[in-house]
């Protein structure tokens, strides 16, 4: 098959682009400049779109022997990814750029030009496994696993896909990359949010939507606990960072239970009060097998890394709802609903949609 | 391979090849005082008599340098420097707007750190500049203007500038006049005296020489601010230990290039119609850019509408034709050019085209492996626009 390699800089997409050479690809390895001005991203540890991250994929390209081309996606990322994620917290919601990123620029823009400019298919260095039976799973590295954030992906996006990691663990990669003789073998993890140069998220949110101080409310007593400079600064589950000055009746810790962009309150209440055992979320999409008519049981994770929970999901049209088996604190809107299928060759991702409501 | 990317860099000439490696195996540096240093220096200054009558130059007058890059920033920011300390009142540059980033951005320089305004002289359609645009501009700012730059021919479309007529008119203001001849010298007639130019830059690798090596010529009476500090080796102009080797080499080159220059354009001019023609048939919607007569003998330089540059450049590399989109910045991303820009043409032209040129290797079978794969290229590129432009 011809192929598009997504070269991102790192160890990850290094190793997968030089695993799908050795299963004889036809590999051609693009960087995906995503920056309009390269210097204000993350540099080359943290991120995955500075001159130094497209440097260290060209350099990773030579060593495969490979094409290497830099497509810029500028424009696009900034409106899909970006732009979104600023309006997202602006409306209450808690965004995942990495999950937009995929559905929008990496499996949409940069998979359709790739197809029409002839190639079959793109490979990342997702840790994921996809394998001949079209089931997306996650990786056998249950800590690096990144199947929730593929599980955005439509049956077209993944049959267009290859991931080659996802039978390895991370540092059976690295191990690979050092034995292959590519530089970024010791590369550290890129986290965070590329895009978020110093890592404030929330300065780099004030920038772009101003002040707007608004009250903290206790949701027991009515009371006004507190001030904010903009609630759109905030996420469903968060306790630090509240400068609450009046304390709580019982002394215990209060949590962020809502955001109400309209009166632009933040709404603070005991832990217990953030324990969802119903969730409601909208653009679904499924994937492991034929979407279901009835209530299905299966297990569902509410965020990145987050826990894992049994619960019977039912797909309605445009909605998904599940009803969680045990309750869960900290679900933000915003964030998707991954429905998973227990599987001892990797869970099966059998669906996804993105949260709407929570009870 | 089929190499159309000649005005990027041009296989290098087995003569030059040759006084480079021979160069190379002698020490000695050509400052030093002893033999092998004072054999070094000859072969320094030997060179410097070659590059100089080729130029219609004086030998005094060949300042060699790290290449065009080099020259370019020593022109713009030295002259300029020296016109302002000798009169506060010159701080304007006036500069063509389809320079190379070199002079571009040396002037953006001046402009954003030194205090100085950038003028930018307008082109035609065909990437022509005006001589009486230029006078009406000194006319009104003759007192404050530090320098004029403007290339003898542009990289990307090929167009090549009415140099002498500029120059003359800069003289009559008696405001030095700068230009980057990068492009020209072995493809027109290029001669320092007869143009009246101030300074010319002038590079290697363009014309058959190597990489890393070139020339900034400098009238004697012209003042000019070093950009690099040191041991003063060239005229104090110019700090940094002579590269004999690369000296000698470029020389050689420059040498075999001006004489062969009449003989050379015309048959690398049939070539490149013979390219034109045929591309202009297989792909009838293909936009030819650049002056069309007065032009660099192997530049063709083409928009395909509805397609990507970078898409064209890829898919051509994949049948091993290697082509430019233009200038291409540090991270690899295309930038629409500035040059088609400054030519009137929409974001969407700029972006979509390429750039071919021909030199002194390429042969008629280049012509024809280009004009076979061109058509489905073009379709497919065609194709994967569409899908960009349709989702947005």
């Amino acid at each position: 098959m011809r192929v598009l390699a997504a070269m991102s800089g790192g160890v990850d997409s290094a190793v997968a682009a030089a695993r799908a050479v050795e299963a004889g690809h036809d590999v051609t390895g693009v960087h995906l400049a995503l920056a309009r001005n390269p210097q204000t991203y993350r540099t080359g540890a943290r991120g995955c779109c500075t001159l130094e991250d497209s440097r260290d994929a060209r350099r990773a390209a030579d060593v495969l022997g490979i094409p290497f081309y830099v497509w810029d996606l500028a424009d696009r990322f900034h409106e899909d990814v970006v732009e979104t994620f600023v309006a997202e917290y602006a409306a209450g919601r808690t965004p995942n750029p990495c999950l937009r990123c995929n559905e929008k620029i990496k499996f949409a823009a940069v998979l359709d030009r790739a197809v029409a400019l002839g190639f079959d298919a793109v490979v990342t260095g997702h840790h994921a496994r996809l394998g001949p039976d079209g089931l997306l799973r996650r990786s056998v590295d249950l800590a690096k696993d990144q199947s929730y954030v593929l599980a955005v992906l439509t049956r077209e996006q993944l049959d267009r896909s290859i991931f080659p990691l996802g039978d390895s663990t991370k540092a059976q990669v690295r191990e690979e990359a050092a034995r292959r003789g590519l530089a970024v073998a010791d590369k550290p993890d890129s986290h965070d949010i590329c895009f978020i140069a110093d890592g404030d998220t929330r300065g780099f949110l004030a920038d772009r939507l101003g002040e707007a101080p608004g009250e903290i409310v206790d949701a027991r007593t009515g009371a006004v606990v507190g001030a904010h400079s903009g609630a759109y600064a905030y996420t469903v589950g968060q306790r630090k960072g509240l400068s609450l000055g009046v304390p709580a009746p019982d002394g215990k810790p209060r949590y962020v239970l809502s955001i109400t962009p309209k009166t632009n309150t933040v709404t603070v209440g005991p832990a217990e009060a953030l324990e969802v055992s119903t969730v409601a979320a909208e653009r679904p999409v499924w994937t492991g097998g034929p979407a279901p008519d009835a209530a299905l049981d299966c297990e569902v994770q509410l965020r990145a890394h987050g826990q894992v929970v049994p619960a019977t999901v039912r797909l309605d049209g445009a909605e998904l709802r599940a009803e969680l088996r045990e309750p869960v604190r900290g679900v933000a809107a915003g964030q998707a609903i991954v429905a998973y299928r227990p599987d001892p060759a990797g869970d099966v991702v059998l669906g996804s949609a993105t949260i709407s409501a929570t009870a | 391979m089929t190499y159309l990317d000649h005005a990027a860099t041009t296989p290098m000439l087995e003569e030059a090849l040759e006084a480079y490696a021979a160069t190379a195996r002698e020490v000695g540096n050509p400052s030093s005082l002893h033999a092998a240093g004072r054999c070094a220096r000859r072969r320094v200054e030997e060179s410097r008599e070659r590059v100089a009558a080729a130029l219609g130059a004086r030998p005094s007058e060949v300042v060699f340098t790290g290449g065009g890059t080099e020259s370019d920033n020593l022109a713009v920011k030295g002259i300029f420097w020296a016109r302002r300390a000798a009169d506060p009142g010159r701080s304007r540059v006036v500069a063509s707007a389809v320079e190379h980033h070199a002079v571009l951005d040396s002037v953006e320089w001046l402009a954003g750190r030194e205090g100085a305004t950038a003028h930018w002289l307008p082109v035609d359609q065909t990437g022509r500049l005006d001589p009486d645009r230029l006078a009406a501009e000194l006319d009104a700012h003759a007192a404050e203007v530090a320098l004029v730059t403007a290339m003898w021919a542009n990289n990307e479309v090929g167009s090549v500038q009415p140099v002498a007529a500029l120059a003359e008119v800069a003289a009559a203001y008696g405001i030095p006049f700068h230009t980057d001849a990068v492009q020209a010298v072995g493809q027109v007639p290029v001669d320092f005296a007869a143009s009246g130019v101030a300074a010319l830059t002038v590079t290697g690798h363009k014309l058959g020489g190597p990489v890393g090596v070139g020339a900034l010529l400098l009238g004697r009476d012209v003042a000019c601010t070093p950009v690099l500090h040191g041991g003063g080796q060239e005229r104090d102009v110019r700090s940094g230990t002579l590269d004999a080797a690369g000296i000698v080499a470029f020389a050689v080159a420059v040498e075999i290039a001006v004489k062969a220059q009449q003989e050379y354009s015309a048959r690398v001019a049939a070539l490149r119609d013979d390219l034109v023609a045929r591309v202009r048939q297989a792909v009838p919607e293909a936009l030819y850019n650049g002056d069309p007569t007065d032009r660099l003998p192997g530049n063709a330089h083409f928009s395909f509408p509805g397609c990507e540059g970078d898409a064209l450049l890829m898919l051509l590399d994949a049948q091993g034709i290697a082509c430019s989109t233009g200038s291409a910045c540090s991270a690899g991303v295309a930038q629409p050019s500035h040059v088609l820009l400054a030519m009137g043409a929409d974001d969407d032209r700029a972006r979509s085209s390429l750039r071919f040129s021909l030199g002194h290797t390429s042969t008629a079978e280049d012509v024809d492996a280009l004009v076979a794969a061109l058509p489905g290229v073009v379709e497919r590129a065609r194709r994967a626009g569409a899908i960009k432009s349709a989702r947005g």
